[in-house]
């Protein structure tokens, strides 16, 4: 695909285009602190991307710039075609520890996002229904939040994101808290309901092997401030299948050992400065 | 299943419900001994007055008796007071506090979030509070008495300021400490200012509230009976300061009792209320509440 073609594509629903962004944030004694570093990136709609990259490195900065929670310091960032000038319309965002409100009942919950816009209560209880038996939590409708495991409440922050019928969500480690198995379940469930609507995802993990297991393209970004060090596409063929299995597959092997390749130097160097840092406190 | 396999389970059964048998009533007997050492801490300290009284060890004149007390209560309750009746004067000044907690607490709570939401208000508005709050506010029922006269407004304003500010800092850092994944989130979800406001932040900001409302009870009840000191014509703060004129030690202490039963039947209502507002709320972190007064 030209180049041309790819920026052309990334204008319909759900295609997000960052342009040479820089992000600097300000802290409170006046030093500025710069996240993320002339990032070009594109997900085009329907495409899963994932975002791997050391800790601390502007990851989850991205995100924000693309929900439209922050605007970058230089740069353009839009999203189906349009510069990002306020919250993005038709995003949806998971976070690593769930938005969810301990105040409200799980179905109070999934039906915020219908009732902020304007949806009528019973109507957007019966949707925030559905979903919650798409997630396979019917019959949780009355818990809180704090009685649910870490795994349900996962389900529940996932279709209180999906009920909004987004055509672009973003991941922020969503499933780094869970258990190793809770998590392999929850990235099969991701897929099976990503492969039901297709909204583009943009998925930042720390975690190599959940990203080529769930996405289309991995971005390494670099020990911070992040850039893109580099991008690999993941030619694994679709429906992929249980996660767990698809580790042991030959290509998946291969993909890996190039993506480790590129993501080792900058793990290292993150690991060397935190390390310098705190030798230096000591 | 064998036979034995059943028998074995049975017997395991019996065995947990033996057990648990055993520790209902080692719970059960503990609360006897702790109601037991309630009731003997009562009955040394008010007999020992009693007797302290009876004996002239401790001079009724000055320190009353217990059975004064429960006479001038009496006394109170079937003859009234020299201005109109006992009850009327519970009356008076229950309405005070409860009107005065009201004001304060509405006040405390709009302006606590107007603040907490509004980075500017909070920094131009801030030391003035900080500078207020500092004064020995009490003082300030000398003013409300001079500018409202004796009657119901002047209590009520020295309740509420007394009860703005507890009620104030509370809820300001409610809406500070709001979570703000849960702020961004719900923007994301489409939510405007406002549904914030309303769906996040005064939640979340209700657990501090509430934190608060203990010690604002206690405080609009001292706002209403000290403003009665400083010049009234009904209640029970006038009830005290009338006794205390008159050296009637069983009258001040009287009415400190029929005011402490209004405190705590309060705070009863007040625990009430908080177990309605916060059943979402998991039951270990529920335990620990704030007594006021």
């Amino acid at each position: 695909m030209t180049a041309t073609a790819m920026a052309a594509s990334s204008d319909a629903p759900g295609g997000v285009e960052l342009r040479g962004v820089t992000k600097r944030f300000v802290t409170p004694t006046g030093a500025a602190m710069t996240a993320i570093r002339d990032v070009t990136l594109t997900v085009r709609p329907g495409e899963f991307c994932a975002v791997v990259g050391p800790t601390g490195c502007g990851k989850s900065t991205t995100l924000t710039l693309a929900a439209g929670l922050e605007m970058p310091s230089a740069g353009t960032v839009r999203v189906n075609g349009q510069p990002v000038k306020g919250i993005t319309h038709g995003a949806s965002f998971v976070f690593q520890t769930d938005a969810l409100m301990p105040w409200k009942p799980v179905i109070d919950n999934v039906a915020l996002g219908p009732m902020f816009r304007g949806m009528a209560k019973a109507e957007a209880h019966a949707k925030a229904r559905d979903w919650l038996r798409t997630v396979g939590l019917a019959g949780f409708e009355n818990h809180y939040p704090h009685q649910l495991s870490g795994g349900m409440k996962k389900r529940v922050a996932l279709a209180a994101a999906l009920i909004n019928e987004p055509t672009m969500l973003l991941m922020d480690e969503p499933f780094s808290a869970l258990d190793v198995q809770t998590r392999a379940i929850m990235s099969n469930e991701l897929l099976t309901l990503w492969e039901k609507t297709r909204p583009s995802v943009i998925f930042v993990t720390h975690d190599l092997e959940e990203a080529i297991g769930l996405a289309d393209k991995v971005v390494v970004i670099t020990a911070g401030p992040g850039t893109v060090k580099a991008e690999f596409v993941i030619d694994l063929p679709r429906p992929r299948g249980a996660v767990q299995d698809i580790r042991f597959d030959r290509r998946f092997l291969e993909l890996y050992q190039q993506i480790w390749e590129a993501l080792r130097e900058e793990v290292d160097e993150a690991y060397a400065r935190t390390a310098r840092a705190a030798g230096g406190r000591a | 299943m064998t036979a034995e396999a059943l028998a074995s389970l049975a017997e395991t059964a019996s065995d947990e419900a033996s057990l648990a048998a055993a520790a209902r009533a080692r719970i059960a007997r503990r609360k006897v001994w702790v109601i037991t050492g309630q009731m003997a801490i009562a009955l040394v300290i008010i007999g020992g007055w009693q007797i302290g009284t009876l004996t002239g060890l401790i001079d009724p004149f000055f320190f009353g008796s217990p059975w004064g007390i429960v006479v001038r209560l009496w006394d109170w309750a079937l003859n009234g007071t020299a201005y109109g009746s006992f009850w009327l004067q519970i009356w008076v000044t229950l309405k005070e506090s409860i009107l005065g907690f009201l004001v304060g607490v509405s006040t405390g709570v709009i302006f606590g979030v107007l603040l907490g939401e509004i980075p500017y208000l909070a920094e131009v508005i801030g030391p003035y509070i900080k500078i207020v709050n500092a004064l020995p506010r009490i003082v300030l029922g000398s003013i409300f008495v001079m500018w409202l006269g004796l009657g119901l407004p002047s209590k009520v304003m020295l309740a509420a300021v007394l009860v703005f500010f507890v009620v104030f800092f509370n809820a300001f850092q409610g809406v500070r400490s709001v979570d703000r994944n849960l702020t961004a989130n719900a923007r994301i979800l489409g939510a405007s200012r406002l549904q914030v406001v309303r769906h996040v932040v005064i939640p979340s900001a209700l657990t501090w509230i509430i934190a608060s409302l203990h010690v604002a009870l206690g405080f609009s009840i001292i706002g209403a009976i000290v403003g009665e000191f400083l010049g009234s014509q009904k209640g029970l703060g006038l009830v005290i300061a009338t006794a205390q004129n008159t050296f009637d030690a069983n009258g001040v202490f009287g009415a400190m009792l029929v005011i402490g039963l209004l405190a705590l039947s309060a705070e009863w209502l007040m625990a009430k209320l908080e177990k309605r507002l916060l059943a979402w709320q998991p039951a270990n972190t529920r335990d620990g509440t704030i007594q006021g007064l």
